[in-house]
């Protein structure tokens, strides 16, 4: 397709879109394209606020977030595309970001650049000029350039590229309007727009022209010949599949032979968008004369070294947990005495003339299940401050390096380390969280791991019940509990890996971005975006699986020791007296743990209601357990299988039954057999009595 | 992939044994085409330099190329070949 072609198609558009707005608005589809670290989701959410809907893209486990801008004379559709660093084939993400861009054909795309790694950045760019599309660039982090000493000359960069260039320091609101009117202006006159594009270097230029003749009568619309013939000789996948469905099996045979013969040309074609890159970036960027010794080098020394690096990992780790649960705690506990207490009296109050099933159902059932979910959101809404903080500032980065030569150990490497960390906060945004790593199998390793990660609600629980099982050793108690959980999950990481049917090596490559001021507003954002996720997901199905636990704990009606739930206990006792627990109880907490695992203690509650007053519910669990028998409850506790909001998210992120039913067999198993280790060794120690 | 310029002079070593704080010139990457089409789309282009940022001799290595600080497991630093 030649630009005259191109532009002949947006006029198309353009007509379309002004015959079918309303007289005086006009409808315009922006995309928001950008790599990793450039500040692109800041630069969204200032231009859409919170008028944003979060989805998936169509089939894919890929987040997409759409918002809309309405101006006086316009509604604009913004679309944020995945964060990529090319538009290869070799993620989903890019193939996403480029078929957005081919078929639904956007009225411009807007490139946010990160001014600290402009000629990286701009290879992403080179890519988009092969596409036929109107760009805009926003070059972003200009302040976070200014204090490492790297001085760059926006309307320079513009002139040598030929594409309005937008400075932005998108922390701080300044340029993100401009950067909005600029590109409804290109989408506006897309005539105007006559960028410098890159050429492929070397003796392969005139193979690839060779190649678009012989593709060009059977590329299927919409997209381009030139860059169909462009990504065959890149050797990619997806547009190799494409091409070759497309034409008759003896011109597919000649273009193979021409393919396989370049084989190398990819280098080429790379090289020569990073010479274009290196052209247009020359005169515009003045670098530091002393070298790159910075201030994040320096940081670095102590916070990305073996030793060293691994003190300050603890200590932030130690920092995060102390905060989370400081500040939470008193929350937690303000909101279930000021707002679920009395919401469940007043409900009670007025449900006083109603059958006792439906009150039973509202108060226990319906707000119970809310109350659950309201009380996990102070501990996760911290956490997440805290993680968003450290995203913010360029830290997580430093934590996945400094871990990545432990999770060698299990064939994984230190980006799985980022979303197993999340598991800290809650298992279901730990499994989303492993989106981040780009090869399957590793990502299936560590969605296998994650719910062996300590939740937040499994150490509410632990906390509750320590103190009244072991005393003073409660500390020392909980601190193994949770040391006990790594370990399994450091020996089931190396047992998989050695196994050697779910891994697969991947390459551990990251950027380690420029340490830099943080900004409220972009964790504010952090926060609100995780949080409400974990609402839409985990919320809705705590709640449903709570009014369900209700109803088989309360039918048939009458005595909660005849219910369903409890003869499910009684039923499953020979397996617990492995364990040392005679009491059906027990067991049926632990059941109801699967809807949210603070539940054990609101199902023990329910339970050991009528059992002797004047103790607190701890102690009065704690009677009926001996130390071995209440430590392996401990055990399984915090091994046991993974709440319903995990596994309907691991169902979703791996797209199969079968893994989400080995995932729920394998934990199921460990926890029984640690339980039965424990209690038979502890037992042997002589803590049975 | 090789880097088409004669080194007369020019030594070639694994990037994994390139000490701190030294510089070289990207020679050659082996491995699979998805691995090199990884780190040449993020600017590991051969004939670019390549400044050794932190190596201990052990676990992953942080390098800077065309001005980004890029962290590397070992294995993969093994693979990029610089010449010095």
């Amino acid at each position: 397709m030649t630009h005259s072609d191109i532009l002949a198609n947006h006029q198309a558009r353009e007509d379309h879109n002004t015959h079918t707005a309303s007289p005086r608005k006009r409808t315009l589809r922006i995309a928001l394209a950008g790599q990793p670290n450039v500040g692109k989701s800041t630069v969204f959410n200032m231009l859409t606020g919170l008028n944003q809907h979060v989805g998936n893209w169509p089939g894919k486990t890929i987040e997409q977030k759409i918002g809309t801008i309405h101006l006086p004379d316009a509604e604009i559709t913004l679309i944020d595309l995945p964060g990529t660093y090319s538009l290869t084939a070799n993620s989903p993400e890019e193939r996403i970001a480029r078929d957005y861009i081919i078929r639904e054909q956007p009225d411009v795309v807007i490139v946010i650049v990160n001014a600290t790694a402009l000629e990286r950045n701009l290879y992403l760019v080179a890519e988009l000029l092969q596409l036929p599309v109107p760009i805009v660039v926003g070059l972003n982090m200009l302040d976070v350039a200014e204090q490492n000493e790297m001085h760059i000359e926006p309307h320079v960069l513009e002139a040598a590229l030929r594409i309005p260039v937008i400075p932005l320091v998108a922390t701080r609101n300044q340029g993100v309007r401009e950067l909005l009117d600029t590109a409804r202006q290109i989408a506006e006159h897309p005539e105007t727009f006559n960028p410098s594009r890159p050429a492929i270097r070397g003796p392969h230029s005139e193979v690839v022209h060779q190649v678009q003749t012989m593709i060009a009568p059977y590329v299927p619309p919409p997209y381009p010949e030139d860059w169909a013939a462009i990504k065959l000789m890149e050797g990619d996948s997806e547009v190799t599949e494409i091409i070759k469905a497309a034409t008759p099996p003896e011109v597919w045979h000649q273009i193979d032979t021409i393919l396989r013969a370049h084989e190398d040309a990819f280098l080429d074609i790379v090289g020569g968008r990073y010479a274009w890159v290196e052209r247009m970036t020359r005169a515009a960027v003045i670098r530091p004369s002393k070298g790159p010794i910075t201030l994040t080098d320096q940081i670095d020394r102590i916070a990305t070294h073996p030793l060293w690096g691994l003190v300050v990992l603890s200590g932030v780790f130690g920092l995060i947990f102390w905060a989370t649960y400081t500040i939470a705690s008193p929350i937690q506990a303000w909101l279930d005495g000021e707002l679920v207490q009395p919401l469940a009296m007043t409900a009670g109050a007025i449900l006083a003339g109603a059958p006792a099933w439906i009150t039973g159902l509202i108060t226990k059932g319906l707000i119970g299940g809310v109350g659950t979910v309201l009380t996990f959101l102070p501990i996760l809404i911290i956490f997440f401050a805290m993680l968003g903080l450290l995203e913010d500032i360029g830290y997580l980065a430093r934590a996945a390096y400094v871990m990545d030569r432990f999770m060698h150990l299990m064939g994984l490497h230190g980006k799985s380390f980022l979303p197993l960390f999340l598991g800290f906060g809650c298992n279901v945004p730990a499994v989303m969280g492993t989106r981040i790593i780009e090869d399957p199998g590793t990502r299936l390793l560590t969605i296998l791991l994650a719910p062996l990660v300590p939740c937040s609600a499994r150490l509410a629980v632990i906390a509750f019940l320590a103190p009244a099982f072991f005393g003073r050793y409660a500390a020392i108690a909980t601190w193994g509990l949770v040391t006990l959980n790594l370990i399994v999950l450091a020996l089931l990481g190396v047992t998989l890996h050695h196994l050697g049917h779910v891994t697969s090596h991947s390459a551990f490559i990251m950027e380690l971005p420029l340490y830099h001021v943080p900004n409220g507003r972009t964790i504010g954002m952090f926060v609100w975006h995780n949080t409400m996720a974990f609402i839409r997901k985990a919320g809705t199905i705590i709640l449903v699986f709570s009014i369900l636990i209700w109803l088989l704990s309360a039918l048939p009606p009458g005595d909660v020791g005849q219910s369903v739930l409890a003869r499910l206990g009684r039923a499953l006792v020979p397996i617990g007296q492995l364990m040392g627990w005679n009491d059906w109880r027990l067991i049926t907490a632990l059941l109801s743990s699967f809807v949210a695992k603070e539940n054990t203690i609101a199902t023990l509650g329910i339970l050991y209601h009528s059992a002797s007053e004047g103790m607190d519910l701890a102690q009065r669990v704690a009677t009926a357990l001996t130390p071995a028998s209440a430590l392996a409850f401990l055990v399984v506790q915090m091994l046991f299988i993974p709440c319903v909001a995990t596994m309907a998210v691991i169902r979703q992120e791996t797209g199969s039954w079968k893994w989400s039913s080995i995932s729920i067999a394998l934990l199921l198993f460990i926890a029984l057999v640690g339980g039965i280790i424990t209690y038979q060794a502890a037992v042997l120690i002589g803590l049975g009595g | 992939m090789t880097h088409d310029a004669t080194f007369n002079t020019a030594r070639i070593v694994d990037l994994a044994s390139l000490p701190t704080g030294t510089k070289g010139i990207i020679y050659a990457i082996n491995g699979g085409r998805r691995f090199i089409s990884r780190l040449t789309t993020m600017g590991f282009t051969t004939g670019t330099g390549i400044m050794m940022m932190q190596n201990y001799g052990h676990g992953p290595v942080i390098v800077l190329v065309r001005g980004t600080r890029m962290a590397l497991g070992r294995g993969e630093a093994r693979r990029i070949l610089v010449s010095v």
